[in-house]
């Protein structure tokens, strides 16, 4: 499993609070066994809708690695579909103001670090690369940093969640299964999985 | 940080040991599984040469995907048919228990778990599905997880996670009459907002709660996630342990008095701490109805969508898109909002107690002129209970349509979808842009019987005026 240090490459702004997962990928999009292909049908409707001003549609952010967002973002649905689909569109780090939990989970268990930014900070960038689409910014999780031409902010990641990213174990099913021994005492321990009302009995 | 409440005694027992990373690695006691989030976890499982480590402990159903009306496979959604062969295939290979179409055991699967007593107090249950939450209400840890996370519960039957914060919702008092569970959630996440509850798990307690029965405890806990708290729950108590005895799973003989103590001494002691307390008054909410694009854009069915300069500063943005999107502008009442279609279902009120308060309203009325109306029961079994009672003939002979077990047009990914522009009046728990099947569909949240009214009248209807 690989180490994730720090991620340069383009941003690409997305404004907007509360931007839920149905959004990110409508729920017909779902109809499927695996995640290929997602990329192409991220934020589908939105960018029906909007005749190619979606930032993922606008030329100057194709090739771009980087998503800064806002307020909630990836509140909703669990469904894993919706960061597949931004990281197959080829995103690899989020930025935003606040991300909704089991969307940050989804992304930490697929090695795509989201970290926050204060509110003034996330718009500060955002209206950055709306300037200066070219230009290439870094987000450094060692340092806790984004940087963005001659500027800096400061990131936010817990502790415990950065050192999976920099230790490279953001994966965690190995780790889980390494310690079989101890989940079967654990079960054990458990009233319940003696009870006999389990599935299969 | 919490200390003594239900969430830290369940967390603590179920705990394994803490992993390198600082998160906890926590026993996962049930495993739910659907036909939509399940197949890549299998495959990930199969790519990496792992194997279900416990299947006895994942269930299985088909809720999302399935057809209302012509159930009959091979489906003619092909995509549709294609998840499903998934699904039976995955459960075969692996041994895990598979509630098929037809088996009198289908259905929404946060409806089915609890009706056949597998879902328990004290226990962790985790299910691909961010409204798992629902089986909070019988005080178990209940959450939603993505699909890597269904592989490493396959895998180990545990996840890697962080512990939450607690807060106490308390509501006491009596609802008022035609005032529904589904009108406290709404209230409370109109309240706290979408993100409120981000990093804490809510337990809902005061007397509004204890005087719930469990169908209404699990309306509650299903829209935790609405509010941005990823569990939520309810203290188990006689209600919780009436409504389990004799399900098909819940403990027998001695089992079940070594299991009632047990629930008990799992409840938040009376001196538990907690990260932060809310406190509601019951006589304070009114049937509630959400005007905009998120659950949190609620308003009583007697007031006026809010306008800007009545919310803070950082609402107002989501609300001007709001406004545009619905149709709907500030200052303009909700009761008399035109509605296209009507639906009735959803894990968050397609229970028997909800199809119950629905029919009461519908009987010896029609539905008006121009209204879609549909009933969507929750499960196999609720069907069959309804059709017992007669339900389902008093909502055909009022102009509802009656259909088959699933998820439906909660989220649409069956054939059940609004047209273009359409609104709807929808009991279950998302009204986001596009939810229901059309890019441009429109969705009022609302209990079961405010939808039941507004089919009646053919638009928003303080359905106390009905009762």
């Amino acid at each position: 499993m690989s180490q994730v240090k720090s991620i340069a490459g383009r941003g690409i702004p997305l404004t907007g609070n509360d931007i839920d997962t149905d959004r990110i990928i409508p729920a017909r999009f779902l109809r499927c066994v695996t995640f290929d292909g997602l990329g192409a049908q991220v934020f589908a409707d939105d960018r029906a809708q909007t005749q190619g001003q979606h930032a993922f549609d606008q030329p100057q952010y194709q090739g771009a690695t980087l998503l800064v967002v806002n307020r909630n973002f990836g509140c909703g649905s669990s469904r894993e579909h919706a960061p597949q689909a931004i990281a197959k569109w080829g995103i690899k780090a989020l930025i935003g103001e606040s991300f909704a939990e089991i969307f940050f989970g989804n992304c930490v268990a697929m090695g795509v670090p989201c970290v926050t930014a204060a509110p003034a900070d996330v718009q500060r960038l955002q209206s950055w690369l709306t300037e200066l689409p070219q230009d290439p910014i870094k987000l450094d999780l060692e340092a806790l940093e984004v940087y963005f031409g001659h500027n800096a902010a400061p990131v936010f990641m817990s502790e415990g969640v950065r050192n999976m990213f920099l230790n490279g174990t953001w994966d965690a099913c190995g780790q889980l299964v390494a310690q079989i021994e101890q989940v079967r005492q654990t079960a054990n321990r458990l009233p319940y999985v003696s009870w006999g009302q389990s599935a299969s009995m | 940080m919490s200390q003594g409440t239900l969430f830290d005694k369940v967390w603590d027992v179920h705990t394994v040991g803490t992993l390198p990373s600082g998160q906890t690695q926590l026993f996962i006691g049930l495993h739910l599984i659907h036909e939509v989030t399940s197949p890549q976890a299998f495959a990930m499982l199969r790519d990496r040469g792992l194997k279900v480590m416990f299947p006895e402990r994942t269930v299985a159903t088909a809720d999302h995907i399935v057809p209302t009306e012509n159930q009959a496979r091979p489906f003619a959604d092909v995509l549709a048919e294609e998840m499903m062969q998934a699904i039976e295939k995955n459960c075969k290979d692996n041994g895990i228990t598979f509630h098929n179409i037809g088996s009198g055991n289908q259905g929404v699967v946060h409806v089915i778990a609890p009706e056949q007593g597998l879902t328990q107090p004290g226990m962790t249950i985790a299910c691909g599905d961010s409204h798992t939450s629902t089986h909070g209400a019988f005080g178990a840890i209940a959450f939603g997880i993505g699909t890597s996370q269904v592989r490493d519960i396959l895998a180990s039957q545990t996840l890697a996670l962080s512990k939450l914060k607690v807060r106490k919702i308390e509501v006491n008092g009596k609802l008022p009459k035609g005032v529904y569970a589904k009108d406290v959630i709404l209230h409370v996440i109109r309240t706290l907002g979408v993100t409120g509850g981000v990093g804490y798990a809510y337990e809902f307690a005061g007397t509004t709660f204890e005087q719930m029965s469990m169908e209404e405890r699990m309306t509650v806990c299903n829209m935790a996630i609405e509010g941005g708290a990823r569990c939520g729950y309810v203290n188990p108590d006689a209600v919780t342990f009436e409504y389990l005895k004799g399900r098909d799973f819940a403990p027998k003989g001695t089992d079940w008095d070594k299991a009632v103590s047990w629930w008990q001494s799992l409840s938040s002691d009376a001196n538990a701490q907690y990260d932060d307390v809310v406190i509601f008054d019951a006589a304070e909410i009114a049937p509630t109805v959400t005007w905009g694009i998120t659950p949190g854009q609620g308003i009583g069915v007697n007031q006026q969508v809010p306008t800007t300069d009545s919310m803070p500063e950082g609402d107002r943005v989501l609300a001007e898109e709001a406004y545009r999107y619905m149709d709907l502008a500030p200052g303009q009442a909700i009761a008399g909002t035109k509605i296209d279609v009507c639906f009735i279902g959803s894990c968050t009120n397609g229970r028997i107690s909800d199809l119950r308060e629905a029919a009461k309203v519908a009987q010896g009325r029609q539905v008006a002129e121009g209204v879609k109306a549909f009933v969507v029961p929750g499960s196999e079994r609720v069907k069959q209970q309804a059709e017992a009672e007669g339900l389902d003939k008093i909502f055909e002979a009022a102009g509802f349509e009656w259909r088959e077990a699933g998820c439906s047009m909660c989220l649409a990914m069956n054939p059940d979808k609004l047209q273009g522009r359409q609104i709807s009046a929808s009991s279950s728990n998302r009204n986001f842009k596009g939810r229901q099947g059309s890019s441009s569909g429109r969705t009022l949240l609302m209990s079961p019987a405010m939808v039941a009214a507004a089919a009646v009248q053919g638009s928003v209807s303080d359905v106390r005026e009905l009762l």
